[in-house]
């Protein structure tokens, strides 16, 4: 790994980054306390502001970072990421968007208790929710010590621990002093900043080959030491068919995983009304549709440039191609220019994963404590949880939470990043997809079909990452020196989605309750029309 | 509606005699609540509340399904039929990527195609009958 000079101006911009957002969140952070505040910023964001926030919460380290590394690596097959992540968006805006702002409060479970006995749903999705927040958070967490320590020049497994507290620390503030408003306010700032941070590079990129993008793919495949195979698919996964088979499973899972996803479902409660919701989703789209045409770019500028071999040597999974690449457009390392564009990409990077986290947080806190702590765990003749119990306890969730995501990546260190998102992505599509699609859809789909369906998905999605290579039996497994796996695909989506589609039939089927009608009858009303929405 | 008139294993379920769905607690609704749910029920068989459904549901599935089955085909594809996506179609631009790009367009063009049916076809009626459905419930 290569030191870079410019810590002192990097370290200042972080100091930059970090003030800003905490000057943010105590400004806007002292609006408002009511449950409405904390969990959904108090309803009155405009679709232009929640179209930012949604692609702020959607565009992680894992797409700005992570996927124009694999661009720069892998050439064609890393393309298939950025289309997999759009693409999902077109499932979010026709089917789920719309109508969970109207049929919900807060949460994804809320859409479920309309029309279902609330606590055994309610302790379901509000576990599913956990998990697969838990999941993308340690995966962001991972990232950024990783990250951090190497944009600061620093590879000790020390500096990566305290970076990782530090963020951990940050986004408990983030969430328990300033709740969604600061929070949204927070994904809207760093989205600006990361379309126009790309935006700028890929206008470097496009001078520099004069605006020739067949030159540019080119010059990429020369310098990928791989020649045409760069630029075609199956690069890197198509050398058996149990990887191909992952490759289609993968595909599947960041399809259908983005309309599961806790942090961006709870997005659609920040607007006033469902149009306001389709049109937020517009935004995001184009948004995130843009910013993935322009990672094709940065990837592809990042192979033509800086060479997949200084990519990958830098960081083996390409990590910090487009740091790298800011450096070189600037003039290189000895270069003012350079020094202070990889600086000002460093601290967006930052920036990213600070915002991605402090969202992450919030959706976990609101699952326990909205879904689980206030209502799953109550009996219906115990006294009923107040609402500013509900909210003191959702803060103290977001603390808890925050500590148990810090000392978990502390341990999972040595995860690959990429993985623990699609794995997040498989968990959300295979546990809260299709419960989701049932209740919204499926007149018959009755309680026991609901639970079933999501701990039918959750479970196998769990349990078939446990034994496949993932965690033992390779040599790049969590852990290398056994072997007990017997599932061969590392994305258990191809598996998993399809079964928690399965269970929540079967439980409907074998249910002996009929489906509750009149409850059917108010979500279809209240998701199509509006009426009697929070 | 046509749905109960073949075998359908959606509905196999409905067959068989069953005990009557509980609701959030065991105990009977409140009487402002089962008014509340009588007036859902009604709406919901409302014929303005039929067409705004219909010209949801028969705009989203279909799309859904296409747009669905088109992204899977490509996934498919380029998992098993590599050879036939490496072919140069024009300039640097071998079929993968031009379907690639096709994705792209493709989600913008649906967007902008879902934007235009909800606003024009359901957008006012749903309106209207939100005001309507929230006079009822009072």
């Amino acid at each position: 790994m290569t030191p870079h000079p410019s810590h002192g101006l990097a370290i200042a911009l972080f100091a930059v980054v970090v003030a800003v957002t905490l000057t943010i969140t105590v400004w806007v952070g002292r609006r408002g306390h009511a449950a409405e505040d904390f969990y959904a910023g108090g309803r009155d964001f405009s679709p232009l502001q929640n179209g930012f926030a949604l692609s702020g919460d959607y565009l992680s380290a894992a797409s700005f970072l992570g996927v124009t590394g694999l661009i720069a690596l892998y050439g064609y097959d890393g393309v298939l990421y950025s289309i997999g992540f759009l693409v999902a968006w077109l499932v979010v805006l026709m089917l789920v968007s719309e109508l969970v702002r109207n049929a919900g409060r807060y949460t994804l479970a809320d859409v479920l208790a309309l029309r279902m006995r609330q606590r055994p749903v309610r302790a379901a999705a509000g576990l599913a929710s956990m998990v697969v927040t838990l999941m993308y958070l340690i995966a962001q967490m991972v990232g950024a010590g990783s990250l951090v320590a190497l944009l600061l020049g620093t590879d000790s497994g020390a500096a990566k621990g305290w970076t990782i507290v530090a963020v951990g620390g940050l986004m408990i503030v983030y969430v328990t002093v300033g709740g969604m408003r600061a929070t949204t306010w927070i994904q809207i700032v760093k989205a600006f900043l990361l379309v126009a941070g790309s935006l700028l590079l890929t206008g470097l990129v496009l001078a520099r080959f004069h605006g020739d993008l067949g030159a540019l793919m080119h010059a990429a495949a020369q310098h990928s030491g791989v020649g045409d195979a760069y630029l075609q698919p199956g690069l890197k996964y198509g050398a058996s068919t149990t990887s191909r088979l992952d490759f289609v499973s993968l595909g599947l899972a960041l399809v259908l995983g983005t309309a599961g996803l806790p942090h961006i479902l709870s997005r659609f409660y920040t607007v006033p009304t469902a149009r306001a919701a389709r049109r937020s989703t517009m935004w995001a789209i184009g948004l995130i549709g843009c910013f993935y045409l322009m990672a094709i770019v940065l990837g592809l500028g990042a192979g033509a440039v800086v060479g997949a071999k200084a990519v990958k040597a830098a960081n083996p999974a390409g990590n910090t191609a487009v740091p790298l690449l800011a450096l070189d457009l600037g003039g290189g390392a000895g270069s003012t220019w350079g020094l202070l564009l990889f600086a000002v990409i460093s601290a967006i990077a930052f920036a990213t994963i600070l915002a991605v986290v402090a969202g992450l947080t919030l959706a976990s806190s609101a699952a326990f404590a909205h879904d689980l702590y206030a209502r799953a765990w109550r009996r219906t003749e115990e006294r009923q949880v107040s609402e500013r119990e509900e909210v003191i306890a959702a803060r103290i969730s977001a603390v808890v939470i925050g500590g148990l995501a810090v000392v978990l990546s502390l341990f999972a260190q040595k995860l690959n990043v990429a993985f623990l998102v699609g794995l997040a992505f498989a968990v959300a599509a295979s546990a809260n997809l299709p419960t989701l699609l049932y209740s919204l859809f499926w007149k018959r789909f009755t309680t026991r079909g609901a639970v079933w369906s999501v701990y039918g998905g959750l479970v196998p999605a769990v349990l078939l990452v446990l034994f496949s290579p993932v965690v033992s039996g390779a040599k790049t497994s969590v852990l290398p020196g056994v072997d007990f796996h017997w599932f061969p695909l590392e994305n258990p989506g191809l598996v998993s989605i399809p079964l928690g589609f399965l269970a929540g039939w079967l439980g409907t089927v074998l249910d002996r309750e009929t489906a509750d009608e009149d409850g059917f009858a108010e979500l279809e009303v209240r998701a199509l029309t509006g009426a009697g929405a929070a | 509606m046509a749905q109960q008139e073949r075998i359908d294993w959606w509905a196999a379920a409905a067959s068989r005699p069953r005990v009557v769905a509980q609701r959030r607690t065991a105990e009977p609704a409140p009487p402002e609540e089962r008014a509340g749910r009588e007036v859902y029920r009604s709406v919901q068989e409302s014929d303005a509340f039929q067409e705004i459904r219909s010209g949801y549901r028969s705009f989203v599935f279909p799309a859904s399904a296409g747009f669905l089955a088109w992204y899977l085909l490509f996934v498919a594809a380029q998992a098993f039929a590599p050879e036939l996506m490496r072919q140069q179609v024009a300039g640097p631009l071998n079929l993968a990527w031009l379907l690639g790009l096709g994705q792209f367009a493709s989600t913008f063009l649906l967007t902008w195609l879902y934007a235009r049916n909800a606003r024009t076809k359901r957008d006012r009626a749903a309106l209207e009958l939100r005001w309507d459905t929230q006079d009822q419930l009072r």
